[in-house]
């Protein structure tokens, strides 16, 4: 699944080398769902990938250049909204080994590569800082590590432990066209600063004519469960911010969307949150490529092609999915009875939101238009998540189509209970009990 | 005083007065009601303090438990006036904070809890105060405030129930990280993880005893740490504790971190002491090394909360010895020689001990310092085994308590249903089986939903 084949590399051979790659010519050389269920037949079943063996992960400095949508940033300077110069996708060129002229990739934990971004940021853009609770010595979670000593304490800064502070401040940085990356430590403590969040960075530019504005301004936080983080340490609040219109949401799932899809929030016009979710930060571990390079916003990523059922999800739980998909075409025996033999094959697109606000709604819909059945997965509780949001949504624009109700597998309507995490989160069994009842509905 | 609408109109009509005005309307005394001028100036006066130098921190005992030689005689009678079976609680108390820190830190490296935060070093500052609270105080602590409970006698069962996560765990019933403690029976509010959220609930606390029956003397006292006093909630209940009134106690531990951000880059200006009369709250500071100190300072600022019905904070000052928690590693901000180099010089438990030992009555010795030790260790080990092989809560809990009522609200019954249906298809799975069996109740416990 997910993995590539040399026809690309081949095909591409043959074009100019000045010509822009289109990644997706690529994609669609992969194997489909169809003949990978084939190979699992004849093959030993594989364990049931977790993250550090996920094949969503790209783990070949050829895999990570070919990521869709990447844009190289290769200008000495950067500065928000700026916009990147011509025929800056992938062209034959970046492929070539390293010694001669081709892009550099390395390996990079999700931390790493978050840290990479904010560096690119630093050196790019001479108006940038960088700043939070305990950011200065690397931040609780490294994000920030060696910043300080790399760009000078003025820039690379602690803040006093306020987080209503911290976005303020934030927002009087951008308002003054600096650009304010601030760390706000975890997701779960951005309450306080909800006020100047919602009703201050968001509504900045609508209440002012447009006369001022601070999409200069990015917020990063930590979210998400991470197995013993109990209330206070494991929530994803993203869809409190759905309504806060004015403000883009971003949750990555892997180092390579990380420092790109960051690079592409600070540097997109508008105040936006990006929600990290920090069991991926050491889980996670990627080929990335080494140089300034943005994913785009507002825009889903399509994983796996399918034609039977679409699942919808962000962040950690894609990997549960891919969990669960292998479970589904491989069963182990304490389950097989309860996995109807005719789902073994099923064909599943699987697509990854990536922006949560305002989200690609075309790239669902053109899929559900396609599979008729769709299920959305997320940590966060189930009432006013973003699976409400995107099932109304669908149902609205897919309703002639629709073969089953949209699923929503998401955490239930309670506090994040410590002890209960196992029973909480969507997980693999959860989200193939979805399929089955989605499909035989 | 000068009637609402003049006042206003006054306001109104001159929006830009001249200086004069201005002056003529600060020398009417109903104008000085609005707007509180005791005095004025005729050149412009900057000011960055309230106090002269710095304000001077309480302490009675040196480094090795001597009484010090300049403490005034209203203040050395004091000190003898403390009870010895207080001194002795208040030692034993203060001891057996390391002895279980240290069991459950190092639990936590082998993984057989998730978490754990130590008091090293905070020993003194947060047993001497409980120690002046009387033991139906309402406490609303930050978290490293576990010695107000081992004061008032809480169970080691349930500390350990509340670490493990067991079913016996009253306070969250498995809901919270370790040290996340609470007990309405010790009038000890349940440990909420975001900083400072309790400081204006203390507030609140404090206006509601004053309508109490019963609890007329009675206070509020309310724990943080010097960093989360940099929050938008310290401020409001302050301030909110000034103006409404109540008997509260706002004791801010300033251990010199907040997990890697030391206090000279928290605050400028004299600590968290010198903000008080700025609230104008009635202020003290002391040596938060100094558990008989901390324990004077506290009795007099409690007398004075319940006597005038109104909020006192106390900032103690003192050093966070160990790591800010299992997460963390301090080595990467901080020496560990200047840690090390403090442990030495000054420990609460240390010059509580000397004091002791070197009563014309002694109170300690070695031998009741071996046997203590000894018969501390085992009671933590005896509470630690038995936790550790309880079960965790029912299942069902984490649908409990989340809204109050008989019933189940509906959405929460619906999926509580939707769990039990798979947990009927499913349970049987390696997947679930085994967590389904860490549960109290296990499996079967499900099927009687
Ligand atoms: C609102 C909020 N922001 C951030 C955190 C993360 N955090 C937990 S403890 C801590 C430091 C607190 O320092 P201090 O108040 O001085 O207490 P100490 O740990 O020194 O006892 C931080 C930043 C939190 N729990 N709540
Ligand atoms: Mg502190």
């Amino acid at each position: 699944m997910f993995r590539s084949t040399s026809k690309a590399l081949l095909k591409l051979a043959s074009r100019p080398s000045t010509r822009t790659v289109s990644s997706s010519s690529r994609s669609l050389s992969s194997p489909t769902p169809a003949n990978l269920a084939a190979n699992a037949k004849a093959a030993v079943v594989s364990p049931t990938p977790t993250v550090a063996t996920s094949s969503l992960l790209k783990n070949t400095r050829e895999d990570a250049l070919w990521t869709p949508g990447l844009l190289w940033r290769d200008e000495e300077a950067v500065q928000v909204g700026a916009p990147p110069p011509d025929a800056p996708h992938l062209v034959e060129a970046d492929l070539q080994p390293v010694e001669a002229g081709g892009r550099e990739t390395t390996k990079m934990n999700m931390y790493s590569a978050i840290r990479d971004a904010m560096s690119i940021t630093l050196r790019k853009d001479t108006q940038s800082m960088v700043f939070g609770e305990d950011v200065f010595f690397g931040g609780v979670f490294r994000c920030t590590m060696g910043l300080a000593d790399e760009f000078g304490q003025e820039r690379v800064f602690n803040t006093p432990l306020t987080e209503q502070g911290i976005a303020g401040f934030g927002i009087g940085l951008a308002a003054m066209g600096k650009t304010a990356v601030a760390e706000l430590q975890f997701a779960d403590y951005i309450f306080p600063a909800f006020d100047q969040i919602v009703n201050e960075a968001a509504k900045y530019r609508y209440r002012s004519g447009g006369m001022f504005n601070v999409g200069s301004l990015t917020f990063r936080s930590p979210c998400s469960a991470v197995g013993h983080g109990g209330l206070y340490h494991s929530q994803s609040p993203e869809a409190f911010f759905l309504q806060a219109s004015g403000l883009k949401v971003v949750v990555p799932r892997s180092p390579i969307q990380a420092k790109g899809l960051l690079l592409a929030a600070i540097r997109d016009p508008n105040p936006v949150l990006f929600l990290e979710p920090k069991i991926l930060y050491r889980s996670a571990v990627e080929q990335v490529p080494t140089g300034d390079y943005q994913l785009p916003l507002s825009s889903a990523e399509v994983l796996q092609e399918g034609t039977d059922l679409t699942i919808v999800s962000y962040g950690p739980p894609l990997y549960t999915i891919e969990g669960a998909l292998h479970l589904l075409k491989n069963p182990t025996e304490d389950i097989q009875s309860l996995i109807p033999e005719d789902l073994r094959h099923l064909s599943v697109e699987l697509i990854d939101l990536r922006t949560i606000a305002p989200y690609d709604i075309e790239t669902v819909v053109k899929s559900v238009n396609k599979t008729g059945r769709c299920v959305v997965v997320h940590e966060a509780s189930k009432t006013g998540g973003v699976g409400s949001e995107l099932a109304a949504e669908v149902q609205e624009r897919c309703f002639l189509r629709l073969e089953a109700p949209v699923g929503r597998i998401t955490g239930w309507d309670t506090p994040f209970g410590l002890a209960y995490e196992k029973f909480y989160l969507p997980d693999q069994l959860r989200i193939l009990d979805s399929i089955i009842e989605t499909m035989r509905y | 005083m000068l009637p609402r609408t003049l006042a206003r109109s006054l306001k109104r009509e001159q929006p830009c007065a001249t200086p004069l005005r201005f002056a003529t309307a600060f020398s009417t005394s109903s104008i000085a009601r609005l707007s509180p001028l005791t005095s004025v100036s005729h050149s412009p006066v900057f000011i960055d303090k309230v106090h002269e130098g710095t304000i001077p921190a309480f302490r009675v005992l040196d480094g090795e438990g001597k009484l010090l030689p300049d403490v005034p005689a209203e203040w050395r009678e004091k000190v003898q006036a403390i009870p010895d079976e207080v001194l002795v609680k208040m030692y034993r108390t203060q001891a057996f904070l390391p002895l279980m820190d240290t069991i459950l830190s190092s639990s936590q490296r082998q993984g057989r809890i998730s978490f754990y935060m130590t008091s090293y070093g905070e020993e003194g500052a947060v047993v001497g105060s409980a120690a002046a609270w009387e033991p139906n105080d309402e406490v609303f602590a930050q978290y490293r405030e576990v010695g107000v409970l081992l004061w008032r006698d809480y169970p080691l069962s349930s500390l350990m129930a509340q670490v493990f996560s067991s079913v016996n765990d009253e306070a969250t019933k498995g809901r919270q990280m370790p040290i996340h403690y609470g007990s309405s029976k010790h009038h000890f509010h349940t440990i909420s993880s975001p900083l400072g959220t309790q400081i204006p609930q203390g507030a609140g606390a404090a206006y509601a005893l004053k309508s109490t029956p019963g609890r007329e003397n009675n206070c509020v006292v309310v724990y943080m740490g010097e960093g989360a006093t940099s929050e938008g909630d310290f401020h409001a209940g302050l301030n909110m504790a000034s103006v409404l009134g109540g008997p509260s106690i706002f004791f801010v531990r300033n251990n010199g971190f907040a997990i890697s951000t030391p206090a000279a880059q928290q605050y400028h200006g004299d600590g968290i002491a010198a903000r008080g009369p700025g609230y104008g709250i009635e202020t003290v500071r002391v040596d938060g090394n100094d558990p008989i100190a901390v324990y004077l300072a506290c009795v007099e600022a409690r007398k004075r909360a319940v006597e005038g019905q109104k909020p006192i904070l106390i900032e103690a000052m003192s050093y966070r010895v160990g790591h800010h928690s299992t997460s963390d590693d301090s080595n990467a901000y901080r020496s560990a020689a200047a840690v090390d180099s403090i442990k030495k010089l000054d420990s609460p438990i240390f010059r509580l001990r000397r004091y002791l030992e070197s009563l014309p009555t002694p109170l300690w010795s070695t031998e009741l310092e071996e046997s203590t030790k000894a018969e501390q260790r085992k009671a933590i080990m005896v509470e630690f085994s038995k936790a550790e092989k309880t079960k965790k809560p029912a299942l069902a809990e984490m649908f409990g308590d989340v809204y109050g009522g008989k019933e189940l609200e509906r959405p929460l019954k619906e999926q509580k249903k939707e769990l039990k249906r798979l947990i009927e298809k499913w349970g049987h799975s390696e997947l679930w089986k085994k967590d389904l069996e860490k549960f109290d109740g296990g499996k079967e416990a499900v099927s009687r939903w």
